[in-house]
C-alpha cells in the first residue's frame, strides 16, 4: 500500500503530461503507457446482421499502479445504434507475480437506459498461458453482475496466431430495463486467425464468433425479434501501440 | 583510413617512448567530444540516433598510461547527457553517472572531465543517460602501457560490437512493459510442438510444455530483444567492416561488446584466437576457436593469418537470431564465406535453477550442448552453454587467469549476497527482489575486501558491472583470479567475485543489459571512509603493474 501511495503523485503527474507528449526530457522514467485493441472488427451475422465491434484498453502508470481504461461495444450497422457500449476506468495494482486487482467505475451507454457501476476485478496470466480477466459489478440500481474473459494464443508461426477466446456474463439479479435476466445470460466464443503485419502494432485477422443468450435475457432479445444465438464471420485487426 | 592513421600515430608514440629518450614523460592530452544527433545506417535500415563527434560509434580514444587526460564533452542534444568511461579507475566525480557521480551534462553545456590514466588495455565509453547508449552513444578507449606489452603484435584493431535496433531504446522499453514477449519472435509454435512430438514422443513433449506453462516462462527466452542488426565498428553484415593485414602478421583484435542486450559468440573460421587480455587486464594467454563476449566485456585476442586470403569475423548472437560480420583481409574489397548460424538454443529446467541434472526426454540443444566438457559457469544441463562450431576449444571463464595479479591475495572481510531477481512477465528486474527506485545503497567500508555472491534466480544471463573498482572473478585460481569490470552470471548459477574496496565515493553497480538496468537491476554503492577528499588528481588504487 505504501508503495502505491508513493507512486501516486508521479502517476498524476504523468496524467498531466498525457496530452503534450512532446516534452519527453523531463518525463518520469518509470511511467509507461500503452494502448491496444484486442478486437476491432466488422461482424457479419448468419441472418444478415452487420455489426462493428471493438474491445480495447489503455493504461498509464508504473509497475505498482496503473490507471486503465477499458472499453467495448457493438454497433449495429443496420439500425445505426449501439447494442452494447461500455467504458470503464480503473486503478490496477499487482497482488502476485502474475495477477493484478483493479477497482473503478464502469458506465454502459448503449441504446436504451444507461447504467453506472462500481467494478472490482482480477486479471492476469493463469498457468499454461491462459489470459484471464474477471470482474464483479454493482450497478446504481443495486444489481450485482459479473463477467469472465478467457483468451489463449496458439502460435501457428511466430507471426500467424490463432486466438480462441470466451466471455461469460452472469447476473445475480435481473435488470429488466436493460434487458438483463438473472443467471448466466450470455456467452460469446471467438476464434480469430491473425497475422502480425507491422511489429505487433497492426495484426489483421479473420475469424468466427458465436454469441448465445440464455434464460430471461434470451427471452428479452427474442421479444425484440432478434435471435438468441448467432454465428458471425468477422474481419478486423488487432492494434497495439 | 582514419583508423589506420591513428594506428600509425600511436605506433609512433610507442616508438618514441621505447627509445627511452623520454622515460618518465607525463602526457597531458586534451580531447574534445561533442554529443550529436546522427544518422546510423546499418545496411538494413537507417535510423536517427546519438553519436560522438558526428558519428556512431564515436572515436577511438587512445590514451597513454600515466597520462593526465582532459576531456571536454559538449552536449549538442536537447536533453541531458553523460559519458561513463567503462572500466576506468578514476575519481568518482569523473565516472559520469547522472545522480550518482554528478548531475549530468545539460543541453548546450560543456563538461570537462579530468583524470589520470592509471591502467592499460581496451575499454569503452558510453552515455549513462536514459537509452542514449542503445541509441548509438558509445565509443572505444585504447590505453597504451608505459612498459612493454607481454606480447608482440604488428597491428591492432578495435572490433566493437553492438546490436542496433530499428526502434529507439525508449520505445523498446515501453513495448517490453506492455508485452514482455513483444520482441521474442522465436517462441515455440505449433510446428515446433509437432516436430518435438515426432522426435521425443507425445508424452515427453506435452510434459515439457506443461512444465514451462506452469511457470509461465518461455524456453525460448534467451534474447529479450530481437530484431536488431548486429554491427561491427558501426558496419552491418552487408557493409562488412574490414581490417587489413599482411600475411604472417600478428594482429591484435580488441573485442568490445557495446550491445544493449546481446551476447555474441565470436569466431574467425580458419584462425585460432589467443586471448591475452580480458576487460583490459592481461591474462595468461589461452588459445581458443571461439569465445562468448558478454555485454560490456572486452577481450583482446591475437590472431596470425598466414595466408593471403580473407577471413570472416563472425559473431552470432547467443540466441542465434542474428550475426555480426566483418572481415580480415590482405586487401580491401575481399571477403570470405559467411558461416551458417547454429541451431537456436532453448533454456532448460537446469537454467531455471531446477536441478533435474540431466534432461529427461527433451533434448533440444543436443547439436551444440552435448559432448562438451561441463563449464561450471553454466548450470549443469544448461541449454545455453556454448560449444565451438568447429568442435574445438570454446573459451570459459575458468580459462581466465591473471598475468600479474593487481592485488595481494587475502581472505575477504565479508560476503554480500546479491540475488539477481526478476519477473519476466511484468518485465521487472531487481536485486534481492527490490528495484533500484525502492532500494537502499550498498554500503562498503574503504579498505575492506568484499566477496560478492551472485545468485541468478532468473532465466536470463546478467552481465554485472561494478563501477570504480575491480571485480576479481573467482574462477578457482586463487591469486591468479582475473580482475574484470563486468561479470556475466548465467541463469541457474552462483558466481563469486571479490572487490578490494579502494575507491571512496559513490558508484553504480548494475546489470549492463540496458533494459534490465532501467527496469531496476541496479544499485548505488557508497564507499565510506578512506582518503577524506577523493581528490581529482591523486589515485593510487588498483594500478596495473
Amino acid at each position: 500500500m505504501r508503495k502505491i501511495i508513493k507512486h501516486f503523485p508521479s502517476i498524476l503527474f504523468s496524467l498531466a503530461l498525457l496530452t503534450p507528449f512532446t516534452s519527453h526530457a523531463e518525463e518520469p522514467a518509470n511511467i509507461f503507457y500503452g494502448f491496444q485493441m484486442e478486437e476491432f472488427e466488422y461482424r457479419y451475422g448468419e441472418s444478415g446482421e452487420e455489426l462493428f465491434a471493438f474491445d480495447g484498453d489503455a493504461f498509464i502508470g508504473s509497475d505498482e499502479l496503473k490507471l486503465r481504461w477499458e472499453g467495448d461495444g457493438e454497433f449495429d450497422l443496420n439500425i445505426e445504434k449501439f447494442e452494447t457500449l461500455s467504458n470503464q476506468l480503473s486503478l490496477q495494482t499487482p497482488v502476485s507475480d502474475f495477477w493484478d486487482i483493479k477497482g473503478g467505475v464502469r458506465y454502459t451507454s448503449p441504446q436504451g437506459p444507461d447504467r453506472w457501476y462500481v467494478a472490482v476485478g482480477l486479471s492476469g496470466l493463469a498457468p499454461q498461458w491462459f489470459e484471464i480477466d474477471t470482474q464483479l459489478y454493482l450497478s446504481e440500481k443495486g444489481k450485482l453482475s459479473a463477467d469472465l474473459d478467457v483468451e489463449y494464443s496458439v502460435l501457428l508461426t511466430n507471426y500467424l496466431t490463432l486466438t480462441p477466446s470466451a466471455t461469460v456474463d452472469v447476473a445475480f439479479s435481473s435488470d429488466r430495463e436493460i434487458g438483463v435476466g438473472s443467471g448466466v445470460n450470455s456467452v460469446e466464443a471467438g476464434l480469430r486467425l491473425s497475422y502480425d503485419v507491422w511489429d505487433r502494432i497492426f495484426s489483421p485477422y479473420v475469424g468466427v464468433v458465436y454469441e448465445r443468450k440464455f434464460g430471461q435475457t434470451a427471452n428479452f432479445v427474442e421479444a425484440e425479434g432478434e435471435s438468441a444465438d448467432i454465428w458471425y464471420a468477422v474481419i478486423g485487426a488487432k492494434l497495439m501501440f | 583510413m582514419r583508423k589506420s592513421l591513428m594506428r600509425v600515430f600511436s605506433l609512433g608514440l610507442m616508438a618514441s617512448m621505447s627509445t627511452a629518450l623520454l622515460p618518465v614523460l607525463t602526457f597531458a592530452g586534451t580531447y574534445n567530444l561533442t554529443v550529436d544527433k546522427v544518422l546510423i545506417d546499418t545496411g538494413d535500415f537507417t535510423k536517427e540516433g546519438i553519436g560522438y563527434n558526428g558519428k556512431s560509434p564515436g572515436p577511438i580514444l587512445r590514451f597513454n598510461e600515466g597520462e593526465e587526460v582532459t576531456i571536454n564533452v559538449t552536449n549538442n542534444l536537447e536533453e541531458t547527457t553523460s559519458i561513463h568511461w567503462h572500466g576506468l579507475i578514476l575519481p568518482y566525480q569523473m565516472d559520469g553517472v547522472p545522480k550518482i557521480s554528478y548531475p549530468g551534462i545539460e543541453p548546450g553545456e560543456t563538461f570537462t572531465y579530468k583524470f589520470p590514466i592509471v591502467q592499460t588495455g581496451t575499454y569503452w565509453f558510453h552515455s549513462h543517460s536514459g537509452f542514449q547508449e542503445p541509441d548509438g552513444a558509445y565509443g572505444s578507449i585504447v590505453i597504451d602501457p608505459k612498459k612493454r606489452k607481454p606480447f608482440r603484435f604488428d597491428r591492432d584493431y578495435v572490433v566493437q560490437f553492438t546490436d542496433k535496433h530499428p526502434h529507439s531504446g525508449k520505445r523498446i522499453m515501453r513495448n517490453l512493459k506492455m508485452a514482455s514477449d513483444y520482441y521474442n519472435r522465436q517462441q515455440q509454435t505449433l510446428g515446433d510442438f509437432l516436430s518435438d512430438v515426432n522426435k521425443n514422443g507425445f508424452e515427453a513433449t506435452v510434459s515439457d510444455r506443461l512444465d514451462w506453462g506452469s511457470m509461465r516462462m518461455m524456453a525460448t527466452d534467451v534474447e529479450d530483444v530481437q530484431g536488431f542488426t548486429p554491427l561491427i565498428n558501426g558496419k552491418g553484415p552487408e557493409q562488412n567492416w574490414t581490417g587489413i593485414f599482411n600475411p604472417k602478421e600478428r594482429v591484435l583484435l580488441r573485442l568490445i561488446n557495446s550491445s544493449a542486450m546481446t551476447y555474441f559468440d565470436v569466431r574467425i573460421p580458419g584462425l585460432k584466437m589467443t586471448v591475452v587480455a580480458s576487460d583490459g587486464n592481461y591474462v595468461q594467454p589461452v588459445t581458443v576457436d571461439e569465445l562468448r563476449i558478454g555485454v560490456a566485456e572486452t577481450y583482446d585476442v591475437l590472431v596470425r593469418p598466414k595466408d593471403d586470403k580473407a577471413y570472416t569475423i563472425f559473431g552470432a548472437s547467443m540466441g542465434q537470431t542474428a550475426y555480426a560480420r566483418g572481415t580480415l583481409a590482405p586487401r580491401d574489397g575481399m571477403s570470405a564465406d559467411i558461416p551458417e548460424m547454429s541451431i537456436r538454443p532453448l533454456l532448460t529446467m537446469a537454467d531455471m535453477g531446477m536441478d533435474h541434472g540431466t534432461m529427461e526426454g527433451m533434448d533440444h540443444s543436443s547439436m551444440r550442448g552435448m559432448g562438451s566438457k561441463e563449464d561450471k559457469f553454466y548450470a549443469k544441463g544448461s541449454g545455453i552453454a556454448p560449444t565451438a562450431a568447429n568442435g574445438g576449444k570454446f573459451l570459459s571463464y575458468v580459462d581466465l587467469k591473471a598475468q600479474k595479479p593487481l592485488y595481494k591475495e587475502r581472505e575477504a572481510t565479508r560476503e554480500i549476497e546479491l540475488r539477481l531477481t526478476g519477473n519476466m512477465e511484468r518485465y521487472i528486474w531487481s536485486i534481492n527482489g527490490v528495484k533500484y527506485e525502492d532500494a537502499d545503497p550498498i554500503k562498503l567500508q574503504y579498505g575492506e575486501r568484499v566477496r560478492f555472491k551472485f545468485v541468478n534466480e532468473t532465466m536470463m544471463t546478467h552481465p554485472m558491472h561494478l563501477h570504480g573498482m575491480w571485480s576479481i572473478l573467482d574462477v578457482g585460481a586463487g591469486k591468479w583470479n582475473p580482475a574484470k569490470h563486468t561479470i556475466s552470471v548465467a541463469p541457474g548459477t552462483t558466481v563469486y567475485s571479490e572487490t578490494e574496496v579502494d575507491a571512496t565515493g559513490q558508484w553504480a553497480f548494475h546489470c549492463h543489459l540496458s533494459y534490465h538496468a532501467d527496469a531496476g537491476m541496479f544499485r548505488k554503492v557508497v564507499v565510506e571512509g578512506g582518503p577524506k577528499t577523493a581528490s581529482l588528481t591523486t589515485t593510487g588504487k588498483g594500478v596495473p603493474q
